[in-house]
């Protein structure tokens, strides 16, 4: 499986869900483990270049794939835009559904550059966030796309 | 931390592989598309197959085409990737009304239309809106290719005519109707339905229904014949919308839940079936 770029190989068993071997085999703790349920989304990843829930993901069905988790959003020249927006927008309080939140609005934004207030809320709304009402999360994917098409 | 049992787990690389893998593994396989449904279900030990045969390889089952008179849809065909489909969109656009609430984006990334149908669950979108199009299930096994109309697919809650050593491998979806729509009442965003109703219908001169197909989700049945029978040859005039959802109502079959009571389901039957219809004609105009 290659995440974030590197390749990693791992003996695994069947059962191990794709959360689990992120955060526990390969220390990537920046996907987050909520619901358990496939409700919450706060475990979030890419795979082959698409949202998913990964704790509804088999690790053995990602062999072989692509997986991007919030630690591989950083570029060359630091923070992606989103990371830069959610923090200048207040676009987080306990950080539990930020990664998540990041990766998914990333998404939108490469296959939807101006989205609008409802697109996002609609592209967001398999993540629970407890805590901002989701105001400045909004705000921030908005302040991303303005600045991303004004550079 | 729910951790599904312990299963033996491998990689189909053509329908027949898999349809190989099921034989020879005995009835505790299962194979897993999306495994949106299987997997939680594993998680919570409701489900504990042996074997999981993963079916994501298969590029085979992931197409989405227009034949002539017909939509030829593959069981894995993601339901992002249908509501994405503007083609779709166009010909039948109860499939993009019932997509659009289906659980959530991300949800959608990963469930397929095929393991939705197969799942059977009483609450399915899909099934409601396959079964007013007429669709037709392409079911392969050992001895090659059977198909079923979609409105014998179904045996019961969660239970399907797929056989354990069979694959369903296609939807083809009829292109009979004018106009179609399908309307959904939940709790929240992206949860299953109370209720909801799907429709489509052909229309003819002075606005007569030549043709009509009503689907009916989460009230006891998926079909609504009773209704259907009603309307067809009748004109599409408020009068007859009404009557055809109040005879859809009285024949469906809703059970109490945590969703809402028989009455209130058995009363949004009939108005989402009235609601659908209208647009359904609206939208053959
Ligand atoms: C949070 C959440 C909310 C949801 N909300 C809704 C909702 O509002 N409405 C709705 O309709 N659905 C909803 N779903 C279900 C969703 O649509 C699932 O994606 C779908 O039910 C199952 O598709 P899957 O590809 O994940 O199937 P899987 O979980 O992989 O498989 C389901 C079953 O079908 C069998 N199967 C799969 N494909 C085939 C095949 N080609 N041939 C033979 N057998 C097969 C499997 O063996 C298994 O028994 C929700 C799911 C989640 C997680
Ligand atoms: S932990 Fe995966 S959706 Fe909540
Ligand atoms: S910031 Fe706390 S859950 Fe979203």
């Amino acid at each position: 499986m290659v995440v974030n770029g590197r390749e990693h190989t791992r003996e695994i068993e069947p059962r191990l869900l794709l959360v689990h071997l992120l955060r526990d085999e390969l220390g990537l703790t920046g996907t987050h483990w909520g619901c358990d349920t496939s409700n919450c989304g706060a475990c979030v990843v890419w795979m082959d270049d698409v949202p998913v829930k990964s704790c509804t993901v088999l690790a053995a069905m990602a062999s072989g794939r692509r997986v991007r988790t919030v630690e591989g959003l950083e570029g060359p020249f630091g923070l992606d835009q989103v990371q830069r927006s959610f923090a200048l927008c207040h676009g987080l309080q306990c950080g539990f559904c930020t990664p998540a939140m990041l990766l998914t609005s990333r998404w939108l934004l490469d296959h939807n550059p101006d989205p609008s207030e409802g697109e996002i809320r609609s592209a967001l709304s398999g993540i629970t966030c407890r805590c901002t009402g989701y105001e400045n999360i909004v705000r921030a994917v908005r302040h991303a796309a303005r600045s991303e098409a004004g550079s | 931390m729910q951790v599904p049992a312990h299963f033996e787990y491998q990689r189909a690389t053509s329908v027949e592989h898999a349809i190989a893998l099921l034989t020879r593994h005995g009835p505790e396989t299962r194979v897993v598309a999306g495994g949106h449904s299987l997997i939680p279900m594993m998680k919570l030990r409701l489900a504990q197959p042996e074997m999981l045969i993963d079916i994501n390889d298969l590029g085979e089952l992931a197409g989405i085409t227009v034949a002539p008179g017909v939509l030829r849809l593959g069981a894995m065909v993601r339901h992002a990737d249908l509501l994405g489909s503007a083609q779709v969109g166009a010909l039948l656009p109860v499939l993009h009304d019932a997509e659009r609430v289906i659980a959530d984006p991300v949800v959608r990334n990963r469930g397929t239309i095929g393991g939705s149908v197969c799942q059977a669950d009483p609450s399915e979108d899909l099934a409601g809106a396959f079964c007013a199009l007429r669709a037709v299930a392409v079911i392969r096994g050992a001895d090659g290719d059977r198909a079923v109309p979609m409105r014998e697919f179904f045996t019961g809650p969660y239970e399907t005519v797929v056989g354990p050593a069979e694959v369903l491998v296609e939807l083809r979806v009829p292109l009979w109707s004018a106009g179609s729509a399908y309307l959904k009442v939940d709790r929240r965003s992206g949860d299953w339905a109370v209720a909801a109703a799907a429709a489509a219908v052909a229309t003819g001169p002075g606005g007569v229904v030549t043709e009509v197909g009503i689907g009916l989700t989460a009230v006891g049945r998926f079909l609504a014949e009773e209704a259907e029978d009603f309307l067809r040859g009748r004109a599409a005039t408020e009068a007859n919308l009404v009557e055809a959802g109040r005879v859809a109502a009285q024949h469906c079959r809703p059970t109490a839940d945590q969703r809402g009571p028989v009455d209130y389901k058995r009363h949004l039957a009939g108005e989402l079936t009235t609601r659908a219809l209208r647009l359904a004609v609206e939208r053959a105009a």
